[in-house]
This record gives structure tokens, C-alpha cells and sequence, in this order.
């Protein structure tokens, strides 16, 4: 069941990397079961560790350093969760904490995957993230950011509010923890026939238990 | 390069003599529109094993079902071993459960499975245009991100996540947001030992990483025309690397060559009837497209990746560019140079290399093989470099075999291997090492893609072969003459 997102007032922490790819977010080494679940330890690892095997901390990485502990807001670059459609990188992050992201934009796969995962990933302008990130910058854990999502809005606390932009379809399931299955399964009779004017139209697409080209 | 923007304007008001090759295929499929989302047709759904399982065990934890399996396909290729004689076992932790629950599921819910030595088995991007899974005009997903390389025959495939394939195979539709129309027109003639691959770098240099983000891009242009269907297959693939959501190209008689009595196309009568409609496949003259853009490709030479973005990319007789020319912010910049252990000035023919890999659905087909193999013809891998081969499917494995091309490889140093994504990614089994220097045919160069501190320089299979015997990155230009 999909949580809904409303609002949240949290520590936000600063990624300001362009293009960070999901191999970045979670390595394909750290994908070990076929699982959703047990994927937070892995998140961000060739950052986030000193080392791949060893789990010994990186002090550098953003999120590793005390002020930051608990974040559950991350300021990110442009085009955040690029490269592999691996929905790992939104399970991994969400298990780890993570409810929003703010960038200046998020690759479209990764997008869907957060609006599937109940994830906000909110697309603000990177000026307004850099004055966020400095306003938040000199103490963090007594700077909480708040993210409202029926606002659009985001703000810290001795700052004037910014909108953000979110795809309307993608703000309405979030806000009321939609899956996306269930509704369109309201729609089986109009898909039902669909294909069956499709059928007649396009027949080659509908294959049978048997390829075309066996049965030539 | 001369470039010019023709147009960037919205399309107001489209009527139907003015469409787009993807706006006909989009409209073909939509079955509901809801507000800025339509309710889209799915035709052909392909799962592999790394995701593929997830997926199918998350719909049978819901208690729903695979509503048209024939229209589903699944294939083991992500974490498959490639070595001779491979089994269940992989060198990934963990690899042989994603295969067993893979093959479990699949089953269990009648999808027709391309098992691991089933001779149809291969990267899911390579078989599914040459069993004729990919046709012109359909809608096609799978949970990669190089989906878009089957849009090569004219087809809107898209990669998307775990849970849009649950929707896909539960619904035979996905909910999605309309994607903004681009065309690319490449025009002129490439010149000797230039490729789509070299193509494909010169455009996200010039674009940017995120340069067709949100965009199903047309590939069109005298110079698209003239590539065969597997450079085609290459050029949408690293669409990708774009941050496109797919890739077009109208399909024509070098598509319908291809495409002909291939096992899942249409037969006979019914191929005569599909290849009627499929003629009307193409952008119409007066179609506009919110990004339209023109490109002379004439004096394109060989490309190669410096930094750790596919935007890091120079032509072959350049250096490693400074933070100016470079393309990338300060940090990125700064931070790329480090992890790739370079500096500024330093010529990229100048780079040793310890590993240079052929393989992967951006470059593991059967023409990419013969190219790097005529480079290859009588020469030998430079000493200390290791060098790999590994078809992108079973079907290209045995091609080359027949045509001697394996002997060639293995006389000149290489390992001759199965079919699969091998090293294209690192997940936990086999690497190159942290800190090798690796040319690669595959289409990222992350940080860690190809293994925790592996550096990855991309380029195009007769440059990697180039390379491999140069002993450094090398002009295949210069090797070749």
C-alpha cells in the first residue's frame, strides 16, 4: 500500500551533482536479492563507503557527516536518477529515509519510479536549490526544510516560500497514495475493446502460442 | 559541423495531414485520455532476470495476473555467466537466485522464456529485432533503460521501472505522459571507420547528457538513411545516454529487408498487408516538432569518452579537454579528471589502456563484430592488455562463428564468450579491476558501471580494437592504414 504524501518537515541534505546516474545511487553489486527490501545499506556505496566491501564511512560523503544524520530531503542536481531504469535506486532510497527530492530535474524513468513508490520528486530551478542549500548549509539539523505538496511549495524556516513544479497527474496519486494498477483495472471494458478494434486493424501484432514463422 | 535550429515551437492546434512518425504511432494506441496522461496499448512486453523477477514476483505477491501473455517475453541476459559451457552458476552473488525465480516465474505465468542455452537466448535489445519481436508502429517496454534501441524500426519502445512493468503486464497498458516530439536530421556521408556509435557521442557532446530529456527523438537525414538496421539499432540505443525517452526511425525497405521472415514477424499474405500500412509510418512533410534540429555529419571522425559522462566525449585527434571546454560544471569536471586519473592537454591517443571490451546491446551485433574483426585480421592484442568479446546473442555468437570471425578474435588475443550484457555493467561478479584503464564498445562510463574504480572509455567496436592492439587508445584510421 502506498503511502500518501502530503507534507513533510525534515533535514535536507545537499547532493549538487549534475547527471547522478542510479548506478551512483545503488551499484548493480549491491542489487543481492530479489527483493525490494535490504537495499538502504547500499545506497550510494562507491560514495558512501571507503571502500566497496569494507562499509567503512566516507567522512566526505554528504550524508555521513553528523549534521546530516536523519535527512529525509535531498537537494539534488540536474537530471538526478539517469542511466538504468533500476527501480532499486528509489526502494533504496525511500528504505533509507529519503521522502523528497528537490533538482532541477530527474531523469523520466526514475521520475515514474518515485511517483510509483509514493517518492516526491519536485523540480525547482537550481538557483532557488543553491539558496536553499546555503540557508541550511551553516546548521542543518536546526534548519528543517518543509515540502508541502498540495502547496507546491517548499521553505525554510527564516525563508520567504518557493514553488516547485510537479506533473499534475504525478501530484495526484502522490497525494492520495494511488497505485496506478488499480485504476487502470477500472478500465478493463475500454481496453477490452480497444483491442478488440485493434485485433481487426493490426492483426500481426496479436501473436498466438505459436510464432508466424513456425507455422509458415 | 554546421547546425542550425529549424524550428522550437510548440505544436499548436496539429491536424492529421501534419503529423509525426511518433504521433502516429501514439495516437494508434491511446485507448483513454486522462487530463495530461493517455492510457496507452502495450503490444510487447520483454523482461529479463535482473528485473524481469521482481517484477513477476511483486504481481503474484498482489494476487494479480498476466493479463495476454503471448504478448510477453522474457530472456536472461543481465547477470547470465558468459564463459563456455555456463550453467544456472554466475560469478554474481546471489546471480543464480535471479536466474531460478526468473525461469520459476515465467513459467508459472506462460511467458515465453529464452532460457539461458536456448538458442534464441541474448541481450533483450538484440533479440527481439532479429526474432521480429520489434515491428514497425508498435509500442514495446521492458524494464531497461535501452529500450528505445528497438525503436530503430520504427517502433515507440521505452525503457520504464519495476512497478510500470507490473502495470504493463496486468493491465497490457501503461498510464503515461505525453512525450515531447524531436527530430534529429543527420545529413552528409560519414567517412571511413566512422560509425552510429561515433554519431551517437558527437550528438550528446554537442546536446548535452540530458540534451533529448523527455523527448522520443526521430532520427532522420541522408546520413540515417544510409546506415544499415544494426547501426540503427546503435544510434537509438545511446538515445539513452540522451536522456531521451525513446527513438525513431521511419521505417523503409532497408527495415522490411530486415525485418522479412524473421520467426515472430508476420508471414505471407500477412506481411504483404502489414508492410501496406507500415509505408504510411513517416513524419509528414509539414509535421513540426517542438525541437527539430539539423546536423552535417560529413566531417565526423571517430569519438571517444574521456570523463565519466557520455557527454565527455572528443574526437579522436583531441586532447583531454581543460574545464572550459569541457562541458561540465567545475566540480563535475574536476571530480571526472580525478576519478579517471587525467589531465588537461594530454592526447587521448596517448592514453594506455589495460582492457578494451567488445559486446552489449549498444555494439554486440554481428556487424559490429565484423568490423572490429577486420581490425583485428592478422594482428595482435598489445602485451598486458586483456581483451573481450562477448556476442550480443546466441544467434550473432553462431553467425560469427560461421563466418570464422571467433578464429579471428582468438588469434589475436581476445576471449571468445557467450552471449550476455557481461561487462557492460559490474554486479559483483566479474571486473576489470579498480583503476584499469578499459576502452568499451558498451554505452556508459559512470563512475564504477564497469566495477568499483574501473575506468571506462567508450567508443566504437573498430575503435576498441584499434585500441586493443595499439596498446593504447588508438585512431583506427591510423591502425587500418
Amino acid at each position: 500500500m502506498l503511502q500518501p504524501f502530503t507534507r513533510i518537515t525534515g533535514i535536507a541534505a545537499p547532493l549538487l551533482r549534475d547527471h547522478v546516474d542510479t548506478d551512483a545511487i545503488i551499484p548493480s553489486h549491491e542489487i543481492r536479492q530479489v527483493s525490494k527490501a535490504g537495499l538502504s545499506a547500499g545506497l550510494f556505496a562507491g560514495w558512501r563507503y571507503r571502500d566497496a566491501n569494507g562499509r567503512q564511512p566516507n567522512p566526505e560523503f554528504v550524508l555521513n557527516q553528523p549534521a546530516y544524520r536523519g535527512a529525509s530531503i535531498l537537494l539534488a542536481g540536474d537530471n538526478f536518477g539517469c542511466g538504468s531504469s533500476r527501480e532499486h535506486a528509489v526502494w533504496a532510497l525511500y528504505e533509507y529515509g529519503i521522502r523528497a527530492l528537490l533538482a532541477p530535474s530527474f531523469a523520466p524513468i526514475f521520475f515514474d519510479n518515485c511517483v510509483n513508490n509514493g517518492l516526491l520528486a519536485a523540480s525547482i530551478d537550481s538557483a532557488a536549490l543553491q539558496s536553499i542549500a546555503q540557508a541550511i548549509e551553516r546548521d542543518p539539523a536546526s534548519t528543517p526544510l518543509t515540502v508541502d505538496l498540495e502547496r507546491c511549495t517548499v521553505s525554510v524556516a527564516a525563508m520567504h516560500e518557493l514553488r516547485f513544479e510537479i506533473d499534475a497527474d504525478a501530484r495526484q496519486r502522490l497525494l492520495a497514495g494511488l497505485d496506478a494498477i488499480d485504476l487502470t483495472l477500472q478500465q478493463l471494458p475500454a481496453i477490452d475493446a480497444f483491442i478488440a478494434r485493434d485485433r481487426a486493424l493490426r492483426p500481426w501484432v496479436y501473436l498466438g502460442q505459436q510464432a508466424p514463422g513456425e507455422q509458415a | 559541423m554546421r547546425e542550425h535550429l529549424r524550428s522550437e515551437r510548440l505544436p499548436g492546434g496539429q491536424c492529421s495531414s501534419q503529423r509525426s512518425l511518433f504521433e502516429k504511432i501514439w495516437q494508434q494506441h491511446v485507448i483513454e485520455q486522462h487530463d495530461a496522461r493517455a492510457l496507452l496499448a502495450i503490444d510487447r512486453i520483454f523482461l529479463h532476470e535482473r528485473m524481469g523477477s521482481i517484477a513477476l514476483q511483486s504481481l503474484a505477491a498482489s494476487g494479480r495476473g498476466v493479463r495476454g501473455a503471448t504478448r510477453v517475453f522474457c530472456t536472461i541476459d543481465h547477470i547470465v555467466d558468459t564463459h563456455p559451457g555456463r550453467g544456472d552458476d554466475t560469478r554474481v552473488p546471489n546471480g543464480r537466485e535471479f536466474i531460478l525465480q526468473t525461469r520459476a516465474a515465467a513459467r508459472a505465468a506462460g511467458i515465453r522464456l529464452f532460457d539461458v542455452n536456448d538458442p534464441d537466448q541474448g541481450i533483450v535489445h538484440v533479440i527481439s529485432p532479429e526474432l521480429g519481436l520489434a515491428l514497425p508502429g508498435l509500442t514495446i517496454v521492458c524494464p531497461d533503460s535501452h529500450t528505445c534501441t528497438q525503436g530503430a524500426v520504427g517502433a515507440f519502445a521505452f525503457g520504464i521501472g519495476s512497478t510500470e512493468a507490473e502495470h504493463a503486464l496486468a493491465t497490457g497498458t501503461l498510464r503515461v505522459g505525453k512525450p515531447r516530439a524531436m527530430r534529429v536530421a543527420l545529413q552528409g556521408q560519414l567517412g571511413a571507420a566512422v560509425s552510429a556509435k561515433d554519431l551517437s557521442l558527437l550528438l550528446i557532446r554537442h546536446y548535452g547528457a540530458a540534451g533529448a530529456r523527455g523527448g522520443v527523438v526521430e532520427f532522420a537525414g541522408s546520413a540515417v538513411r544510409a546506415l544499415d538496421m544494426e547501426a540503427r539499432l546503435t544510434l537509438c540505443n545511446m538515445a539513452s545516454e540522451w536522456s531521451a525517452v525513446g527513438a525513431l526511425i521511419a521505417p523503409d525497405d532497408c527495415t522490411f529487408d530486415y525485418l522479412a521472415r524473421r520467426r515472430y514477424a508476420p508471414q505471407g499474405e500477412a506481411w504483404d498487408r502489414a508492410v501496406g500500412e507500415w509505408r504510411a509510418l513517416h513524419s509528414d512533410a509539414d509535421a513540426v516538432f517542438e525541437q527539430d534540429l539539423q546536423l552535417d555529419v560529413s566531417d565526423l571522425t571517430p569519438m571517444v569518452t574521456w570523463g565519466t559522462s557520455p557527454q565527455h566525449a572528443v574526437s579522436i585527434a583531441e586532447s583531454v579537454p581543460d574545464a572550459a571546454h569541457s562541458g561540465a560544471s567545475r566540480d563535475a569536471y574536476a571530480r571526472a579528471l580525478h576519478y579517471m586519473d587525467l589531465q588537461p592537454g594530454r592526447p587521448m591517443t596517448s592514453l594506455p589502456i589495460d582492457a578494451a571490451f567488445i559486446g552489449s546491446c549498444t555494439n554486440g551485433r554481428l556487424s559490429d563484430l565484423r568490423s572490429a574483426a577486420r581490425v583485428l585480421q592478422g594482428r595482435r592484442v598489445a602485451h598486458g592488455v586483456r581483451a573481450l568479446c562477448v556476442p550480443g546473442s546466441s544467434s550473432v555468437r553462431r553467425q560469427a562463428e560461421a563466418e570464422g570471425l571467433d578464429r579471428v578474435f582468438q588469434s589475436a588475443g581476445f576471449e571468445w564468450r557467450e552471449s550476455g550484457c557481461s561487462l557492460c555493467f559490474y554486479a559483483g561478479g566479474e571486473s576489470l579491476g579498480a583503476g584499469a584503464r578499459v576502452i568499451s564498445s558498451t554505452n556508459r562510463n559512470f563512475e564504477g558501471r564497469q566495477g568499483p574504480g574501473t575506468r571506462t572509455h567508450i567508443a566504437s567496436p573498430a575503435t576498441v580494437a584499434a585500441s586493443a592492439v595499439s596498446g593504447h587508445i588508438a585512431d583506427v584510421r591510423a591502425v587500418l592504414n
